[in-house]
């Protein structure tokens, strides 16, 4: 039921962002709208929604956007890089690392931040190992924990502190 | 890498990037609109980007390539529309982006799992 | 002032999908392509939609060009990670100048 709820408030959110100057009408149509979602369907977005009541996590969720926008940042520069030099100076191949997180939307807040950040993408993840397959653009180390601690590392902590403990 | 198509590759970019910024695209007739010369160029630049996707679709060795421009070419109507949205101030150009950005994420999920070898409701 | 730096990252966005396809054509196999793609086109229009944001303030159009935003950093990656995933159950081989598959390893 607490599920229901939380998603019936975000679509009512989206809704209302979606038709900013606001009707009586538009306001119906809208919680109608999201009481019918949220009854079909709201069992399977948010799985834990008492996180969404902690004013700490949002804390952490903003200060994990500026890390996320300047890794991005210098991703795109690398490749643009890579892609405008004549000798196209790429070293590619897919390798294993391994990660802690244990829920799914951790999990997914992951492998979407490695496949925005320098030259590597998610391509496969095992739940029960906790191991992600990632192609990366320029090879540094085949080795697994060297692997984790340049891939992984920089999100690991912060997301942590966002989706779980 | 071989030397010689890199440097037709520059020069063919090149010429573009001169159409682009010094001769006027005839591509829009009506002046009454704000910010009409930046739209004319961004017109351009979508036109050519999109130019280089469908080269991909035309050539590429497998199947998956072609998914990948087709995923591309989507994300550059979404540009396309923002920049409509401001050279002519109307709203409802950004609905149709927000509608082909999600739209076109389903249809690349349909094609991976038709890649896969797999029916739709697995 | 405010609509001269949407004018710069709208220009900033234009360079970055330009250069994404052209990375599209330049590299050799399907993954080096989806990174190029990925990245530079994605990051290309979030930057036209900021600006786009910045020049049309706080109205009904610059509201969605936020949500805008959202939805494709959203959904962008996931299609990205669904491409990737299917070529190599489908058996795209990897480009002849690569280092290591270690995935290829596990399934064996």
């Amino acid at each position: 039921m607490k599920a229901k709820c939380a998603f019936f408030i975000i679509a009512l959110i989206i809704w209302i962002l979606l038709n900013i100057p606001l009707n009586v009408s538009n306001l119906i149509i809208g919680v109608v709208v999201s009481v019918f979602a949220a009854y079909f369907v709201g069992d399977f977005f948010p799985q834990r929604p008492h996180l969404l009541f902690h004013p700490a996590r949002y804390f952490w969720f903003f200060l994990y956007i500026p890390i996320f926008v300047w890794q991005c940042l210098k991703a795109n520069v690398d490749v643009a890089l890579r892609i405008i030099r004549p000798s196209r100076p790429i070293n590619p191949g897919i390798v294993k690392v391994q990660t802690s997180l244990k829920s799914d939307i951790a999990l997914t807040f992951l492998a979407n931040s490695i496949t925005l950040t320098p030259g590597t993408l998610t391509i496969d993840l095992n739940k029960e190992e906790g191991v992600l397959y990632v192609h990366w653009i320029d090879v540094k180390s085949v080795d697994i924990k060297k692997a984790t601690e340049l891939i992984v590392g920089k999100f690991e902590k912060i997301l942590k502190k966002i989706f779980e403990e | 890498m071989n030397k010689k198509t890199y440097i037709i590759g520059l020069v063919i970019i090149l010429i573009l990037v001169y159409i682009i910024l010094f001769i006027p695209l005839p591509v829009l007739t009506y002046s009454g609109l704000p910010y009409l010369g930046f739209l004319k160029r961004a017109v351009g630049v979508f036109v050519f980007a999109s130019i280089l996707c469908l080269f991909r679709i035309l050539k590429g060795p497998t199947a998956s390539d072609r998914i990948v421009a087709v995923d591309m070419l989507g994300v550059l109507i979404v540009g396309l529309c923002a920049v409509l949205t401001i050279a002519t101030k109307r709203n409802w150009y950004l609905d149709i982006g927000i509608a082909w950005a999600l739209q076109s994420f389903i249809s690349t999920l349909a094609l991976s799992k038709f890649l896969e070898d797999k029916h739709f409701d697995d | 002032m405010i609509e001269l730096i949407g004018q710069i990252f709208i220009i900033i966005g234009l360079f970055f999908d330009f250069i994404g396809c052209l990375g599209l054509v330049r590299f050799p196999d399907v993954y080096n392509r989806l990174q190029a793609a990925t990245k530079c086109v994605t990051f290309g229009t979030c930057s036209i939609l900021f600006g786009t944001f910045l020049i049309m303030g706080l109205t009904a159009a610059g509201i969605k060009a936020l949500l805008c935003i959202f939805f494709l950093v959203l959904t962008s990656p996931a299609g990205a990670h669904a491409i990737a995933k299917s070529s190599q159950k489908a058996g795209v081989k990897l480009w002849e100048g690569s280092v290591v598959n270690q995935y290829q390893e596990k399934t064996n």
